[in-house]
């Protein structure tokens, strides 16, 4: 039990980690992380392929195929765009929520996987409150898992989506990307960060094309460590400043289901980060003006930028379902299994 | 009674300050003799045991391990527990009380005792301090320690009021028990299931501060300097920082009795072992970062730790094949233990062999003064591990003798294989 003097630091060898197996499937988007640059063109590329297809022909590419979507949390967006999308190709959908089916009586997601797998879904499209669910739903059903959203982690097709949104805007007609296509673009995220899956996803995905992703928020909501999240992330705290530098402007909402107990004087918060046609006009007049939905109009930004002719929010909606398709197709294809 | 001589190994006995070749006579449950090589008298008639090859060790004792019983068999029993715990080489297990119900009175801690329990190796049970682990009324010490209690804690609920744990400390060093404090604040843990850090924020998970425990150590500290009794013993379980060790350094400077123990997976991996969501890298506390852990592996070879304990937390397969934030803390760790003390402390971080088994034998014993235990003197129980100091192996979770095999371990290499157990003269584990 005696102490003695801390000898000079020894080189200590620690046990290496051990390589992860994920994704099981190679059909599977679990995290942007996991998408090469050329997979990514190759979902960009099939996105406007598939949105400029005769719907007659595009509906014989998944024909009759069996995917379910697995939804634990409400959804307007994403469940539909995912729905029309695997519609769009000519596949059968199923939808199960969380509070219609056996989920309520205490099923587990393991076999809830399981279920739907013996029910003949080919692939199963999961929204849900934990962060990392899609990895145990794939562990156990090896099928292709399309992850669409997991509680604070990520929200890979949206991060996609709204690729496309920035690229239509900034570099039109492009759907091929490289490590310097967005080189000189400066992103900024703004709000509820450390709540948010779409943020995450677009931190980990836009700095790899060379953008500057810029976070911006309170310290509640914007922890210092985020900058550790990759290369390309920096904080700006003063959103003003933050705006004047910014080509992009991603607005967040107060993710109010997360909060747990921590509380946040709102007037003080419109303050500082709402975004204004005032603000915007003064600070960022040719920005894109971006949001994921849902807004909430006179909190995080006004009516009026919501409405206003720098907004793309509505084109994000559109470019979902076209993204969508491409993830649902590469799912359940040979050739868009390439990863 | 039965004996037994042990021939042709290699004694180390820290405690007795015996690292050489010996033979070793056990007999009616104790050790008779201890003689060098062909040299014991009256070993005539005793069964042989031929340990060519072998080192000769007292058993080893994990003082923090969950059994489960009473109220969770599905997990693990006492049976079970035990037996796993003899295929690690163990010889005693010290058992926490976060049973259902508690393990709060005398009549549960001799339910646990009872030879209907079919323990394989001594049990010693750690009772409750507080009626129900609620933090709010404290039990009756002196009858848990008649009944066979051999310290007190609320682990995984700590005691978080400074009056209560205060009281608990003078009221166990009345009696001559250990305080454990599972060290952890909870109000800063709330909703949490990993370290907090970079690979919490990227994976999207509420963090556990490292403050949450090395406040709570230093809090009690705190408590035990003020106390001025030098019968207070605080002993902070599974130290995972380097702010809490450092704090356990400078009480121990101070003169106080505190002391600590580290659990294998604490100096052994990281955060970034929980990957993508392993249920099976997740325990509270949980993997800390690379400094923390480097500090863990500083504290053991600089002497701050007092004893190496496992914290064997078996859970079903089904409770752990669930979400990462639904899934229960806690990993087994009885069979793993001495494997990978030899193959990572003792030969990739050099620390002597004598010195390893001291952290799992005699150190432990005297930290919970478990009399007789954790030495081969002559006298002392006729606990025993034989093992082939030379074997390598590797460990398949499948194989084991727990109920569970929740562990990060699963197909790792492990340095040391144990060839017998015997506990109190029985051999009660052996293998080819």
């Amino acid at each position: 039990m005696n102490a003695t003097a801390a000898p000079a630091r020894r080189q200590l060898q620690p046990p290496p980690v051990a390589p992860s197996p994920f994704p099981y499937n190679p059909g599977s988007l679990l995290s942007v992380q996991d998408l090469s640059l050329d997979t990514v063109s190759h979902l960009l590329t099939r996105a406007s392929a598939l949105e400029a297809m005769d719907p007659i022909e595009r509906a014989r590419i998944l024909a009759k195929r069996r995917v379910a979507l697995l939804f634990y949390e409400s959804s307007t967006r994403t469940r539909t765009s995912f729905e029309l999308a695997a519609k769009a190709l000519g596949a059968d959908t199923t939808l199960v929520s969380s509070l219609s089916s056996s989920i309520e009586k205490g099923e587990t997601l393991k076999d809830t996987g399981l279920t739907l797998h013996s029910l003949g879904a080919e692939a199963i499209i999961l929204r849900h409150k934990a962060s990392g669910a899609p990895w145990v739903l794939e562990q156990f059903t090896r099928l292709p898992v399309l992850n669409a959203g997991d509680g604070m982690h990520e929200h890979p097709t949206q991060s996609l989506l709204d690729l496309r949104t920035i690229l239509q805007h900034l570099l039109p007609g492009l759907t091929t990307v490289s490590a310097d296509t967005l080189s000189g673009v400066t992103v900024s995220i703004v709000g509820d960060i450390f709540h948010s899956r779409v943020a995450r996803s677009n931190m980990f995905l836009l700095p790899r094309l060379g953008a500057k992703v810029v976070l911006c928020g309170p310290r509640e909501l914007l922890p210092e460590i985020a900058t550790t999240a990759g290369p390309g992330i920096t904080i700006e705290r003063d959103f003003e400043a933050a705006l004047r530098q910014s080509q992009v402007v991603m607005m967040l909402r107060i993710q109010a289901e997360r909060l747990a107990g921590l509380q946040l004087d709102l007037e003080t918060y419109k303050a500082s980060y709402q975004l204004t046609g005032q603000r915007l006009a003064t600070l960022a007049p040719s920005a894109v003006v971006m949001h994921p939905g849902p807004i909430i109009r006179g909190l995080e930004l006004t009516a009026g930028v919501a409405d206003g002719p720098q907004s793309a929010i509505l084109e994000q909606v559109r470019n979902g379902v076209a993204i969508r398709m491409a993830v649902v197709e590469r799912a359940l294809t040979a050739h868009g299994a390439r990863a | 009674m039965t004996s037994l001589v042990i021939r042709g190994g290699h004694l180390i006995d820290p405690a007795a300050g015996i690292d050489a070749p010996k033979d070793t006579l056990l007999k009616d449950g104790r050790v008779a003799d201890i003689a060098a090589p062909g040299k014991l008298k009256s070993a005539n008639g005793a069964e042989a045991l031929d340990a060519t090859g072998l080192t000769v060790a007292p058993g080893l004792i994990d003082i923090h391990v969950h059994l489960r019983e009473p109220g969770q068999g599905y997990k693990e029993t006492i049976a079970t527990g035990t037996a796993a715990a003899a295929a690690g080489g163990f010889t005693s297990v010290a058992a926490m009380p976060n049973t259902t119900p508690v393990n709060d009175s005398p009549e549960i801690t001799r339910w646990m005792l009872a030879p209907e329990r079919n323990a394989s190796i001594r049990v010693f049970p750690i009772a409750a301090a507080t009626r129900g682990s609620k933090g709010e009324a404290i039990n009756d010490f002196a009858a848990l320690k008649s009944a066979g209690a051999v310290a007190v804690t609320d682990d995984g609920h700590p005691i978080l009021k400074d009056n209560i744990m205060r009281e608990t400390l003078a009221a166990a060093a009345r009696v001559g028990l250990s305080v454990i404090q599972h060290a952890e604040d909870t109000r800063m843990t709330q909703g949490c299931s990993m370290n907090a850090g970079p690979t919490a924020f990227k994976l999207g998970l509420r963090g556990m501060p490292p403050e949450a425990e090395s406040s709570l150590v230093e809090r009690d500290i705190r408590l035990v300097t003020e106390l001025r009794d030098a019968r207070v013993h605080l002993h902070v379980a599974h130290t995972s920082t380097a702010a809490a060790i450092a704090a356990v350094r400078q009480a121990r400077r101070n003169g106080l009795r505190v002391t600590c123990e580290v659990a294998p997976h604490h100096f052994l991996l990281t955060e970034e072992h929980v990957d993508l969501y392993s249920t099976n890298a997740k325990m509270n506390p949980p993997l800390r970062s690379a400094a923390d852990r480097d500090a863990m592996i500083e504290a053991i070879l600089d002497g701050i730790v007092d004893a190496i304990a496992t914290d064997h937390a078996p859970h079903a397969v089904h409770e752990k094949e669930v979400e990462f934030e639904h899934a229960p803390n806690g990993i087994t760790g009885l069979e793993t233990a001495l494997g990978l003390c030899l193959r990572w402390l003792h030969r990739e971080w050099k620390l002597p062999l004598g010195r390893v088994l001291s952290l799992l034998s005699a150190q432990p014993a005297t930290l919970l003064g478990l009399k007789g235990r954790g030495t081969l003197a002559v006298g002392s129980f006729a606990d025993v591990v034989l093992f082939d100091p030379k074997a390598e192996w590797t460990y398949r979770a499948a194989e084991t003798r727990s109920k569970s095999h929740n562990t990060p371990f699963d197909g790792w290499t492990m340095q040391g294989k144990v060839r017998y157990t015997i506990s109190e003269g029985r051999i009660v584990y052996t293998s080819a």
